[in-house]
């Protein structure tokens, strides 16, 4: 428990020091740590990685097909003899992006119209409720061949062909999934909003905007961060699906879903091929997962007297 | 082989000195198809051989087998022949419904319901190509007891040939004027013009023959309202017990079936459902099920799912031509609101020069030794089968500095970023498919070659159902044709080629106005194979109608109309312990299903 001097002690302290409190705190979860390490390894090494490792991706040779691991292809090969390093780290490029941007539309349209409706409450939250359940009821697979048909030549026109379709599969995953966020975010509302300290804010005459940014928001970002982090693994293995359907990008770019669903009905004579993209996306994942739990500590308000 | 050539072979094999079958597989080495071969010989007056199922077991009382298990991985939807779809459809009918006669994996016929095959000699084909008589097997009952007649023949043509029936089989009937009932069980066909190919109506996977006391009262619009649609009453070796659209079809044995001793099975199970991959391992590795059609699998997996012992793959060569079509059109301007316009030129493809370089860019060998290996062979033509109507005159390289060379004297010169360009036109062409491992692999290979060229592909992957639907409003189904070369596989069906040739018969191009019905996918308009085909339809010298289909050939691969890549084989998986399950490349998986049994 909190004694008064600890208390008056973080009072007394600079502001600075809440940040570097968190970062402590951050810190002090090892496993937040050892996410955030794997996932930094992961980013570098897509991002740097096609600039050190210069195998060509769509290097065709029969004679070097569904090899195991070597010196040559330290991932193996897939059965066009392509190299499988190769096309891992270029298709990391796309998947990482995809997870990450696509977390971040749904988790930003979730947290705006559940805070809304949660905050506001009465007619407008009805309406946005209602919403959000007419989202949820939208058969998703048709309405994802609608949108691709509406807007796929018009946005590859635009931006050309795979910055246009990366548009398009971020909007359209991020767009189908911010409900559950909403939904998650609205609920903590309707029970903070109740709590004496919001009300105590309330009281002293703070406006609406305020008591949400200060007060609400912050403890309400738990939950919202784990959703968050199983939302990218969600969105990696969406973009897969939508290449499958012929929706995404073209075949022959290696995204991680891609490559994985390429691999799996060679699983059990081949399986280095399907063990590289279905780690990789593991690793992203449960990194990712790590970091939200250590974050959500971190930020943790009722955490803020350092007795973790 | 020119005409004169295969009339001398004809007159030996009239002597005596050179043996049918020798013939006829002369005529298919030539790249015609067995049943075209053997129909050269029947026009000629030679007698038919006599098809014979595939089959040495002969059983000593009916049943007793068990239960038979089959996998289609495309569910049978509904179960009335007329209105059949899809192969899955058809196949579906076929366990309860028959037809006069079956195409057996020569393209011979083979009697069913009928009790001989007509032909010159029995005088049951007409000289004059109008008119053909079937005699029916007597003693045949439907399953409900009723006996099967001439009038259900009958029927049967005016039921489908109804417009307002809207059956699926109505192209097959409405060649006909009139049929004649001469006695009970015996009818005679009528066709409007010389067919030389009457095998059609009444005959394989399309001419499956439903009960006329159960459908009469159902005709026209309110075909679809028949209570039988879905609970068929056939004369097969198996009667009707339950069936689930999109799921299963049950059925047990008919204790009254036509054929002595048969079926084997006591009960018959299709279950619909899942992949091509997990229905061969259910059959090849794990040996849940006796059979799986269709299987879309490399022949690498099917290798690795026959060690497990439990099954192996059958094969039948047929007409099945995996291919790229170029597009004579502009799939990039809109006129009129339809892209990819009969009234446009393709930018480039219109160029004779890029489609023989892009020709020469695809590597076939690979394709077929890396993806397709026993499942197809590389060819060059695009009609492989029957035999007899297989070109000799075409070949197939691959020669990535030939296309460099046409390419170059053709003024296309190179960009900076190495792309050919004449102009403001440049080498850059979309290539769409359906999403299926094999294909997408192909498109790799054609990709990268072409690159070496100085061709840029984008490869575009669309769902199967999406790619072969039937949706006006998708863009992305193969019909449209909006992208610059797109690739897929097209069979005969019956062992004739007249209907698969007209695909490229200039009126028959696809168009906004036909709602994209028409057959020309390429839109390629060529006043020589017109001609050609025109004369094939009402040509009754089965030598000269050979060699005109040969010309029709020739003409698309010369002018590299479409580019053949693999003639592949019908596929299917059986349990090791099923016997004489034999598949024919012209007809259903279950043509001789009564035949089918299992070693103990």
């Amino acid at each position: 428990m909190a004694t008064v001097a600890e208390s008056l002690a973080f009072e007394a302290a600079p502001r600075t020091s809440l940040l570097r409190e968190t970062l402590r705190r951050f810190l002090k979860h090892r496993l937040a740590v050892f996410g955030a390490v794997v996932l930094a390894i992961l980013v570098l090494g897509v991002v740097a990685g096609p600039y050190v490792y210069r195998v060509p991706i769509d290097e065709i040779d029969f004679k070097a097909k569904l090899k195991a691991p070597s010196w040559a292809h330290p991932l193996g090969t897939d059965d066009l003899g392509q190299d499988v390093l190769a096309r891992m780290l270029y298709g990391g490029r796309i998947s990482l992006a995809v997870g990450v941007m696509s977390m971040l539309i749904a988790m930003t349209v979730g947290v705006l119209i559940g805070a809304t409706a949660g905050f506001a409450g009465g007619a407008a939250d009805n309406a946005l409720m209602r919403v959000t359940d007419l989202f949820l009821c939208l058969p998703g697979l048709p309405l994802l061949l609608l949108l691709v048909y509406l807007f796929r030549e018009s946005l590859k026109k635009a931006l050309g062909p795979e910055a246009g379709v990366f548009i398009l599969v971020v909007l359209v995953i991020g767009g189908l999934r911010w409900m559950s966020v909403a939904r998650l975010v609205r609920a903590q509302f309707l029970s903070l909003r109740e709590k004496e300290f919001v009300e105590a804010a309330r009281g002293l005459g703070a406006p609406a905007l305020r008591q949400v940014r200060r007060h609400i928001l912050p403890n309400a970002m738990g939950p919202v961060i784990v959703a968050a982090t199983i939302d990218v693994a969600a969105a990696i293995i969406a973009e897969s699906t939508l290449s499958f359907l012929g929706l995404g990008f073209p075949p022959d770019i290696p995204s991680w879903g891609r490559i994985l669903y390429d691999a799996k009905d060679n699983l059990d004579f081949a399986p280095h091929w399907a063990i590289a993209p279905g780690t990789a996306i593991f690793l992203t994942v449960l990194s990712i997962n790590y970091i939200g739990d250590g974050l959500r500590d971190a930020f943790d308000p009722r955490k803020v007297f350092g007795h973790n | 082989m020119d005409d004169y050539a295969i009339r001398e072979l004809i007159t030996h094999v009239k002597r005596g000195g050179l043996s049918r079958r020798a013939f006829v597989q002369t005529m298919v080495g030539l790249g015609l198809t067995a049943p075209l071969a053997t129909q050269l010989l029947g026009g000629a007056g030679v007698a038919h051989a006599q098809a014979r199922p595939r089959s040495t077991f002969v059983p000593k009382k009916r049943g007793g087998g068990g239960a038979l298990k089959v996998l289609w991985w495309q569910a049978p939807t509904l179960l009335n022949p007329h209105f059949a779809v899809g192969t899955k459809d058809q196949d579906g009918s076929r366990i309860f419904y028959e037809p006069l006669a079956a195409f057996d994996p020569d393209g011979n016929l083979f009697p069913i319901l009928a009790a001989e095959i007509p032909n010159a000699q029995n005088g049951g084909v007409a000289k004059d190509g109008k008119s053909v008589t079937w005699r029916l097997k007597r003693n045949v009952a439907w399953h409900d007891g009723q006996p099967f007649t001439a009038d259900d023949i009958v029927f049967n043509w005016e039921y489908a040939a109804d417009p307002a029936t809207a059956a699926v089989t109505s192209a097959d009937y409405r060649e006909i004027e009139k049929i004649e009932k001469i006695d009970t069980y015996t009818v005679k066909l009528v066709f409007k013009n010389p067919t030389p190919f009457w095998a059609t109506a009444f005959c394989s996977a399309r001419g499956l023959i439903i009960p006329k006391h159960r459908f009469e009262a159902y005709r026209g619009d309110k075909s679809r309202e028949a209570p039988n649609n879905l609970k068929p009453v056939g004369t097969g070796p198996y009667k009707f017990v339950d069936f689930r659209p999109g799921d299963t079809v049950r059925g047990e044995i008919n204790p009254q079936y036509h054929m002595l001793n048969r079926p084997f099975f006591d009960t018959i199970e299709m279950k619909g459902g899942g992949d091509a991959a997990s229905a061969a391992r259910a059959v090849l590795q794990t040996g849940e099920f006796d059979w799986a059609w269709n299987l879309q699998v490399s022949d690498e997996i099917l290798k690795r799912m026959e060690q497990g012992g439990k099954g192996r793959v059958e094969m039948a060569t047929g007409g099945g031509i995996e291919h790229i079509q170029c597009n004579f059109t502009d799939p990039w301007k809109e006129v009129d609101g339809e892209r990819s316009s009969a009234k446009t030129t393709h930018p480039f493809l219109s160029d004779p020069a890029v489609r023989q370089a892009l020709n020469v860019l695809v590597d076939r060998a690979a394709v077929h030794e890396e993806l397709y290996g026993r499942l197809g062979q590389a060819t060059a033509n695009y009609l492989n089968g029957p035999t007899r109507f297989r070109s000799k005159n075409m070949r197939w390289e691959f020669n990535v500095a030939k296309a460099n060379q046409i390419l170059d004297a053709a003024g296309w010169k190179r960009g900076g970023d190495g792309i050919r360009a004449k102009g403001a036109v440049r080498l850059k062409m979309l290539y769409q498919t359906s999403t299926n491992a094999e294909r997408q692999k192909t498109q790799a290979i054609v990709k990268q070659a072409a690159a070496k060229a100085g061709i840029e592909i984008e490869i575009k992957s669309v769902l199967a159902s999406v790619f072969f639907g039937s949706d006006l409003a998708n863009p992305d189904n193969y019909p449209k044709f909006y992208s610059d070369i797109q690739m897929y596989n097209n069979g005969l069906g019956a062992p004739d080629p007249q209907f698969f040739m007209n695909q490229f018969v200039s009126t028959e191009a696809a168009t906004k106005d036909n709602k994209w019905q028409g057959r020309n996918i390429t839109r390629w308009r060529n006043e020589d194979y017109d001609r050609a085909w025109r004369a094939a339809t009402s040509e009754m010298d089965p030598v000269k109608r050979a060699a005109l289909f040969v010309k029709m050939n020739d003409l698309v691969i010369q002018n590299v109309v479409v580019i053949p890549i693999i003639w592949r084989n019908v596929v299917a998986g059986a349990s090791n312990r099923l016997k004489d399950a034999v598949v024919s490349g012209w007809d259903s998986n279950l043509w001789q299903l009564p035949y089918w049994h299992r070693e103990a």
